[in-house]
C-alpha cells in the first residue's frame, strides 16, 4: 500500500489535483473478453445448451434419418446441418447471453461494473468478443460433425466460405444486439429463462430447423420471417446445398441480398434498444 | 475543501419522501458514520452520493463535483463497497481480484490486497464456496483495490463473525491512516464507536444528530444510571450526578454493603435507541431508553444544550422501574429516595 496517491486532504483541491486517467475502453474490454471466455466454459449449463445443444441435435436427426431425401435433389441431414448450425448462433447469442447479462444484472456484477465506472462499450465488447470465439469453435466441430459422421460436404468452393463467413458474422452481431435487448425484457433473472428459451425454441419450429421452411404453413413462414433465425437458415443452405437446390427455396433464390439487410436491421434494432435502456442495476 | 457536501437532500419515492431535507458535509480525511435503522434513508442517501440513484432536490458535491453527473475520472477516484454488488461465482478470489486491477490506473498488488482482507488461504477458491463473510471481504478488497481518495463502506461486517469483523476493522483503520475518506454506515454500535470521527444518525430519512463519536448524545451522555438490590427489589435511578446520589447511599448504609450497586453511564447503544424513541416511537419500539417520557424534543433537547433536570443539584433526573412492561414511566422528577422498586425483569 505504498503506491497510494497524494493525500486526500490536498491543498489543491479535487477540481485542479492530478487524477491518473483510468485504462482506456480498450484495454478494460480485453480484460473483460478473457474473463467471459473463462466464464463461459466454466458454466455447464451454458455449454450444454448452447455450445453443444447443435451438435446433439445433428447426430440425434442425423441418425433418426440418415437417408431421407427433401426438395431440391438434398439430404435431410443437408438440410438439417444448415439450420442447425444457425440455431447454434442463435443459441450462443440470443438465449445464452440475454439469459446471462439478466442473471448477471440480478446477481449485482453490473451494479459493480458501474461502481468501478466500467464503460458499457467494454462489457458489450467483451461479450461480443466471447460469443465470436465460441460461434467459430462451435461451427468448426459442427461442420467436422456433419462432414465425417453424415457425410455432408463442405463448402465447395472459396465463394461459399465466404458467404458462410459473413452470415456467421452477421448474425453473430445481430444476435448479440438482441441477446442484450432481450435481457431487459424480464423483471428478474428467475424469469430469464421463461421469456427467453420458449422464443429461441418457437422460432426453431418456425424458421426451417427441424422443418422445410418452404413445406411450413404459410403463417408460420410470415412470423419467421420476420426475425432473424429464419436469414440465418436461409443464408447457411446457400452454403451447405448444391446451387440448384436455391429453386426450392420459397423466394426461389438464396436472396443474399435481403439477408444481410434483414440481419443487418436487426443488429441496428438491437444496439438502438441497448443505448437508449441498457441498465447496470434492476429497476428499482 | 469538503469531501462531502450536502444541503437540503430530498428524496421521494411515489410522493413518500424517504430522505427530507438533509443538510451533512464530511470533511476529507473523516471516517463518518451513519447509524439508523432498516428503511431509514442510509443506502437511499449513498447511493445518491455514488451517482446511482437520482435525487428530487438539493445540492451534492462529491469530491467537488455533482455525482448526478459521474463521469470515469471522479468514479476512478471513489471506493464502493455496497449491499447489492456480486462478483462471478465461478472466478476464484484471486482470478477476481486480478481482473479487476484491470479497471484501475494503479491498483493495490493482487497478493498484499488479498492478504490485507484475511483472504490469503482462500485465494484459489471460487466465490461460490466462500461464507457471505468472506464474500464480504472481497467486496472490501475489490473496493478499496484502486486506492480511493473516498470510500463509501455500506454495512460492510454484516454477517462477519467477531473475527472477521476485527480484521476488517483494522483495514479500516489502515486506510484512514492512508489520508482515505471514510463514510460507512452500519447498525453496530460499536463499530461506530471504534471507526469512526464523527456519527450521525437517521431514521425516516432524517438526519436526527451529527456529533463527534465522543461527544455523541450530548446531554443525553450526561446521565448515569444508579441501580443497588434492596431485598428483593432492584432500585434504579437515571440522574446527572450519580455521586451525589452515591453519597448518599453510603451516608445510609453506614456499614455493610449496598447490594449489587451499580453505576453505569450510557452506551453509545443507549444513547442511539433512546434518540430514536424520541424521535419517532414507532421506529425503536419498546427497546427504548428509560428517561424521556413525556419529553417529546429530546433531539432538540440535546442539541440544545438545555436540560430542565440540571435545575436541582443532587436530584434525580427521573426514575424509573425497568418492569416488564414500558408503563412505568415517569415524567416528574422525582427525589433520589424514593426509587420506584419493582422486582427485577431481567435487564
Amino acid at each position: 500500500m505504498t503506491t497510494a496517491t497524494e493525500p486526500a486532504t490536498s491543498a489543491t483541491g479535487p477540481a485542479t489535483r492530478s487524477v491518473p486517467a483510468p485504462p482506456s475502453a480498450a484495454r478494460i474490454a480485453r480484460a473483460r473478453a478473457v474473463l467471459e471466455l473463462r466464464l463461459y466454459v466454466r458454466a455447464r449449463q451454458a455449454m450444454i445448451f448452447s455450445f453443444f445443444y447443435p451438435i446433439i441435435m445433428l447426430v440425434i436427426f442425423g441418425s433418426i434419418s440418415p437417408a431421407d431425401t427433401v426438395e431440391g435433389g438434398v439430404t435431410y441431414v443437408q438440410y438439417f446441418t444448415a439450420g442447425i448450425a444457425a440455431t447454434g448462433i442463435i443459441l450462443n447469442t440470443f438465449q445464452q447471453l440475454g439469459i446471462r447479462i439478466a442473471n448477471e444484472r440480478d446477481a449485482g456484477e453490473l451494479a459493480r461494473l458501474q461502481a468501478l465506472g466500467t464503460p458499457a462499450i467494454s462489457y458489450l465488447a467483451g461479450k461480443a468478443a466471447q460469443v465470436l470465439v465460441t460461434t467459430v469453435a462451435q461451427l468448426a466441430l459442427l461442420v467436422m460433425v456433419a462432414r465425417f459422421a453424415f457425410d455432408v460436404p463442405l463448402p465447395v468452393d472459396a465463394a461459399h466460405w465466404l458467404t458462410f463467413a459473413w452470415v456467421t458474422l452477421l448474425g453473430t452481431l445481430a444476435g448479440t444486439a438482441l441477446g442484450f435487448a432481450v435481457s431487459l425484457l424480464p423483471k428478474s433473472a428467475k424469469n430469464a429463462d421463461t421469456v427467453i428459451v420458449p422464443i429461441a425454441l418457437i422460432l426453431q419450429f418456425f424458421s426451417g430447423v427441424f422443418f422445410v421452411y418452404s413445406s411450413l404453413p404459410g403463417w408460420m413462414q410470415a412470423i419467421a420471417s420476420v426475425f432473424p433465425l429464419k436469414w440465418l437458415t436461409q443464408g447457411m443452405r446457400s452454403v451447405f446445398l448444391p446451387d440448384a437446390a436455391a429453386s426450392a427455396e420459397v423466394a426461389g433464390s438464396w436472396e443474399h441480398g435481403l439477408t444481410a439487410l434483414i440481419l443487418a436491421a436487426w443488429v441496428v434494432v438491437g444496439v438502438a434498444v441497448c443505448a437508449r435502456r441498457f441498465r447496470w442495476r434492476r429497476p428499482a | 475543501m469538503p469531501a462531502i457536501e450536502i444541503s437540503a437532500l430530498r428524496k421521494t419515492y411515489d410522493g413518500r419522501a424517504v430522505v427530507h431535507d438533509l443538510d451533512l458535509t464530511i470533511e476529507a480525511g473523516e471516517c463518518f458514520a451513519l447509524l439508523g435503522p432498516n428503511g431509514a434513508g442510509k443506502t437511499t442517501t449513498i447511493e445518491i452520493l455514488e451517482g446511482f440513484r437520482s435525487r428530487d432536490g438539493g445540492q451534492v458535491r462529491v469530491l467537488g463535483h455533482d455525482p448526478a453527473k459521474a463521469n470515469r475520472r471522479w468514479r476512478s477516484r471513489i471506493g464502493v463497497v455496497a449491499q447489492s454488488t456480486g462478483a462471478a461465482l465461478d472466478l476464484s478470489v484471486a482470478e477476481a481480484v486480478r481482473h479487476f486491477a484491470a479497471y484501475h490506473a494503479a491498483p493495490r498488488p493482487t497478493d498484499e490486497l488479498i492478504e490485507a482482507v484475511g483472504l490469503t488461504g482462500k485465494a484459489g477458491t471460487r466465490i461460490a464456496n466462500l461464507s457471505g463473510g468472506q464474500r464480504r471481504r472481497l467486496d472490501v478488497a475489490l473496493g478499496v483495490q484502486g486506492h480511493p481518495e473516498l470510500l463509501f463502506l455500506d454495512e460492510p461486517t454484516t454477517g462477519l463473525d467477531p473475527q472477521a469483523r476485527r480484521q476488517l476493522w483494522e483495514l479500516v483503520g489502515q486506510l484512514r491512516a492512508e489520508g482515505t475518506t471514510i463514510l460507512l454506515t452500519t447498525h453496530y454500535l460499536d463499530e461506530a464507536a471504534q471507526l469512526a470521527d464523527r456519527v450521525g444518525v437517521i431514521a425516516g430519512g432524517r438526519l436526527l444528530q451529527v456529533a463527534p463519536t465522543a461527544e455523541f448524545g450530548g446531554e443525553l451522555r450526561g446521565g448515569a444510571t444508579v441501580r443497588w438490590r434492596a431485598g428483593a427489589l432492584v432500585r434504579e435511578v437515571v440522574t446527572r450526578t450519580p455521586t451525589a446520589l452515591a453519597r448518599q447511599l453510603l451516608a445510609e448504609t453506614p456499614d455493610g454493603e449496598i447490594e449489587d450497586l451499580e453505576i453505569r453511564r450510557p452506551t453509545l447503544e443507549d444513547i442511539y435507541l433512546e434518540l430514536l424513541a424520541t424521535a419517532s416511537p414507532e421506529t425503536a419500539g419498546t427497546a427504548a431508553g428509560d428517561d424521556t417520557a413525556g419529553d417529546d424534543t429530546a433531539t432538540d433537547d440535546a442539541a440544545a444544550g438545555r436540560d430542565a433536570r440540571d435545575a436541582t443539584p443532587g436530584g434525580a433526573a427521573g426514575s424509573t422501574a425497568r418492569a416488564d412492561g414500558p408503563a412505568n414511566r415517569s415524567s416528574e422528577p422525582e427525589p433520589p429516595r424514593q426509587p420506584r422498586a419493582v422486582t427485577r425483569s431481567g435487564s
